[in-house]
């Protein structure tokens, strides 16, 4: 190897990716045409989920340019930012090869506690009327523990008895649901939506962090930017990251390893449980009126952002980056499809088709390789 | 030997940037066992799947009987009559061994074709088994069959196919000496009956035995073929890596010093394991012989806390140690390389830092986040000092040839600074140069004073390699030989012993 090809090779990322664009580009103009279009359509086919959704950005962009304001731009960011930590920790169970469906009940769980912890001392309807309100750091640690404590029973389910999470999940979303619904009666309640909560809640979250042309951006954009930080670097720089994607890529083989493989799986669904309760905190003060079904169905559309973004069901990889991708890239869609007037209930089936064509299109990548 | 029957002649194949296979040649007559070796690499499997359709050849020809060939999927190669048993099964095991053999052409009941005439799958099976001399039932599950009775099975289907040409790819190497020769016997009738084989395994001595004719390729050509009768083991090497190799076993200087492991009656509770003792000496490498089922495997796994102990005690310099579980064994100076490297041993979608840092990230994470450049220049460490052959340390394992894999998993147990090795099958499925990188690798550590049990089927590499030989026999261990008194048939005559 010649010597400066072995500095590029040790440089940074940045090199790295030009050489590979420069290498990839000789070896296209090496192979005949029949194997250069073979090649193209394999490329249009793998990155078929990022073109179509460009495609309609595109569209969209068109028919309706307001899309693209300042406004609406920042709407999209925000609500990318209030899903990201329930995707990452969702994405941590798919690394494991798994999946938690339980997570938007959580999420549902955790944002009635924190609303009914930081109802306004002056609203009528409070639920527990003798109750001064809490501080907000105190509630984020109630619910982040709750959170935690849902994971910790998932977790165990799964690792203990080798139960598919999809099962163990599957129940505890229905017992998390009855949590709620109970949970509802408590006090002066009576099943009440939740509302009237504290300013110093409201603003901690949703709060102006500062203003793009006069537009606010909330808080909670910053908690989350600050998430993806931690997570990142919990993922990619620690030895339980490593572990987590070890037994996600083969679990029999972490454990000869000498890889915790019990702790591993439920530290990851642990994590993914804390990260409910964070987001289960900000929805609470962002839509302010909590009800039974808050969080209802946000683990499809996080489940799917993962899918998108890269973390692929057959387990040991996927990218906090991938994640940030594609959750932003399905807020994109969905807010570019309200701004089309879609009908609502058309939106269940787009998201439902987008789920199977991004698991179709991720498992042809690795199903080509055998 | 009767007239030719498969000719392929000047196959081509590239993969972008690798020329995989230039000039390839391969003459079948029927009634021949054709040995196809090489290196990994050499181009031998390459060969095969252009012959299956499995990839398309770039120029060159196939004669099938005389009639030029060109199948584009190993169905359309069945059904024409070249078939290939894997040397990893694919076969449906919550299945009967009747539905396995005529899956994909169930045969029906004549006047309902919807219905599967479960009558005519057996009498067909009890037919093919008989001509084979099999005695395997045909309504039993697949997963209650032994390896090498899965293997029947799979040859039974080939036969049942009317092959006239049966590739067998490394056929023994999951499989005891015992049933070793069953196989050949099958191959001894295959070939009376006038069907060509072509042999492809890495075991030299077998290849010598069994084949009439060899063929070597090296760098995806052609380079030699010739009667077996003309060949010996050190003719064979030489033509395949084009070089002498001087030894096949290198020798230690050190002899072996004070106990370093003791093993007394540890049983498995689940497993076939009944009671086994041993002692390993530091610098000493411990050979594990024994019958595939003798509980070689399970004595291994049990010292390392892999399976469920029953009593018993291991003491490592004396002071007794629990090794629950492997991470208990990994921090009390245990290592364990398992016999399936796929299933068990490598992170395939993971790079080899990842793969080789798995076990040792404690070392790396003081302060908790990781000291990445540390891992990094410690792989690249490895990677040199065990010739580990890949562009990176952040390339994935699961591009590597095995040999490669299995010295990646070597370097993750190297990491950890073991004084105990436990090596299942070390050398399963590695080319030459491989296996005596790894030998010379075995060599080292025992001069380094650690204590290395290898646990192998193939009886001359345990003689090579080993001070010292224990042969294991339904659970126990039936017997003790130095390796300088040890021969086969001494080693075979105790593996019976409880069998």
């Amino acid at each position: 190897m010649p010597s400066d090809d072995k500095k590029l090779m040790n440089d940074g990322f940045f090199y790295r990716a030009l050489r590979g664009v420069r290498e990839g580009w000789s070896d296209f103009r090496a192979l005949t045409p029949r194997e250069r279009r073979k090649k193209l359509s394999t490329l249009l086919l793998d990155n078929a989920m990022l073109i179509i959704i460009l495609f309609s950005i595109i569209i969209i962009a068109i028919l309706r340019p307001h899309f693209l304001s300042v406004a609406s731009i920042v709407n999209i960011l925000s609500l990318t930012a209030a899903r990201l930590p329930l995707a990452i920790g969702i994405g941590g169970a798919i690394v494991l090869t798994g999946t938690d469906i339980s997570a938007g009940r959580a999420v549902g769980l955790t944002a009635c506690i924190a609303a009914s912890l930081l109802q306004s001392s002056s609203y009528l309807g409070k639920m527990f009327p003798n109750l001064a309100t809490l501080g907000v750091f105190p509630t984020l640690l109630i619910v982040i523990l709750v959170g935690a404590l849902i994971g910790l029973v998932n977790g165990f389910f799964v690792a203990k008895f080798k139960l598919h999470p999809f099962i163990v999940t599957l129940s505890t979303q229905l017992i998390i649901f009855g949590l709620i619904l109970l949970y509802l009666q408590i006090g002066n309640n009576g099943g009440q939506t939740l509302s009237g909560l504290d300013a110093s809640y409201l603003n901690f979250v949703s709060g102006p962090l500062f203003k793009i042309a006069g537009t606010p951006v909330p808080r909670y954009v910053l908690y989350s930017v600050i998430i993806c930080i931690v997570m990142w670097i919990v993922w990619n720089k620690t030895a339980f990251g490593k572990n987590m994607f070890a037994v996600g890529s083969n679990e029999e083989a972490a454990r000869v390893s000498g890889v915790n493989v019990f702790m591993t799986i439920v530290g990851v669904f642990m994590l993914a449980g804390a990260l409910y309760g964070v987001t289960g905190f900000i929805e609470g003060a962002r839509i302010a009126s909590i009800a039974s079904y808050t969080g209802q169905n946000y683990e499809s559309d996080a489940i799917a952002a993962c899918v998108i973004g890269g973390v692929s069901f057959v387990g040991g990889t996927g990218k906090i980056s991938g994640i940030v991708v594609g959750v932003l890239l399905l807020q994109i869609i969905f807010v570019g499809l309200n701004f089309l007037s879609v009908d609502q209930n058309l939106l269940y089936i787009i998201k439902g088709l987008i789920i199977l064509l991004a698991c179709a299109v991720d498992m042809r990548k690795y199903l080509r390789r055998r | 030997m009767g007239e030719v029957i498969l000719q392929m002649s000047k196959i081509r194949k590239s993969f972008p940037g690798v020329l995989a296979l230039d000039d390839a040649s391969l003459t079948l007559r029927a009634g021949e066992v054709h040995a196809l070796m090489g290196e990994n690499g050499a181009g031998k499997s390459t060969l095969m799947k252009c012959l299956f359709g499995v990839y398309r050849r770039e120029s060159g020809e196939i004669l099938l009987s005389g009639r030029e060939v060109s199948f584009k999927s190993p169905r359309e190669a069945l059904d024409a009559g070249v078939a290939m048993v894997h040397q990893e099964l694919n076969q449906a095991l919550k299945l009967t061994v009747a539905e396995n053999m005529w899956l994909g052409r169930l045969p029906r009941v004549r006047r309902l074709p919807f219905l599967v005439s479960s009558e005519k799958m057996r009498e067909r099976t009890r037919r093919v088994f008989s001509e084979l001399g099999l005695s395997i039932d045909p309504d039993v599950k697949m997963e209650s069959l032994s390896v090498s009775e899965r293997q029947m099975v799979e040859i039974a289907k080939a036969v049942s196919f009317d092959a006239s040409v049966i590739v067998f790819d490394e056929p023994t190497s999951s499989l005891t000496e015992g049933e070793a020769e069953k196989l050949f016997e099958i191959i001894r009738l295959l070939k009376s009956r006038g069907t060509g084989i072509i042999y492809i395994s890495h075991k030299m001595n077998e290849i010598l035995r069994i084949c009439d004719t060899v063929t070597v390729m090296r760098d995806g050509r052609h380079i030699e073929t010739r009667a077996a009768e003309e060949l010996s083991v050190e003719k064979i090497i030489k033509l395949m890596v084009g070089r002498d190799i001087t030894e096949r076993f290198p020798k230690r200087e050190k002899k072996p010093a004070g106990e370093l492991l003791r093993v007394e009656g540890i049983g498995g509770e689940y497993s076939r394991l009944k009671s086994a003792s041993l002692t390993l000496r530091s610098g000493e490498v411990l050979g594990v012989a024994g019958l595939d089922g003798s509980g070689r495997t399970e004595l291994i796994e049990a010292i390392f806390g892999l399976s469920k102990r029953r009593g018993g005690r291991i003491f490592l310099s004396g002071r007794e140690v629990m090794n629950r579980t492997p991470a208990e064994a990994k921090k009390n100076g245990f290592a364990l390389l398992t016999e399936e490297r796929r299933a068990d041993g490598i992170f395939g979608i993971r790079d080899i830092r990842d793969n080789i840092t798995i076990s040792s990230l404690k070392k790396y994470g003081k302060r908790i986040i990781l000291d990445e450049r540390q891992m990094s220049r410690d792989t690249k460490e490895y990677m040199k000092a065990i010739k580990i052959k890949a562009p990176t340390e952040r390339t994935k394992i699961s591009t590597l040839s095995g040999g490669n894999q299995q010295k990646v998993i070597l370097a993750r147990w190297l990491l950890t600074d073991p004084r105990v090795l436990l090596l299942d099958e070390p050398t399963r499925g590695i080319d030459v140069g491989a296996k005596h990188e790894i030998y010379l690798l075995i060599n080292r550590l025992a001069e380094s004073g650690r204590g290395v049990i290898v646990v192998s089927s193939e009886m001359p590499e345990l003689l090579g390699i080993s001070d010292r030989i224990i042969v294991m026999s339904g659970g126990r261990v039936a017997g003790e030989l130095l390796a300088s008194e040890a021969t086969q048939e001494k080693i075979m005559e105790l593996a019976a012993k409880y069998a």
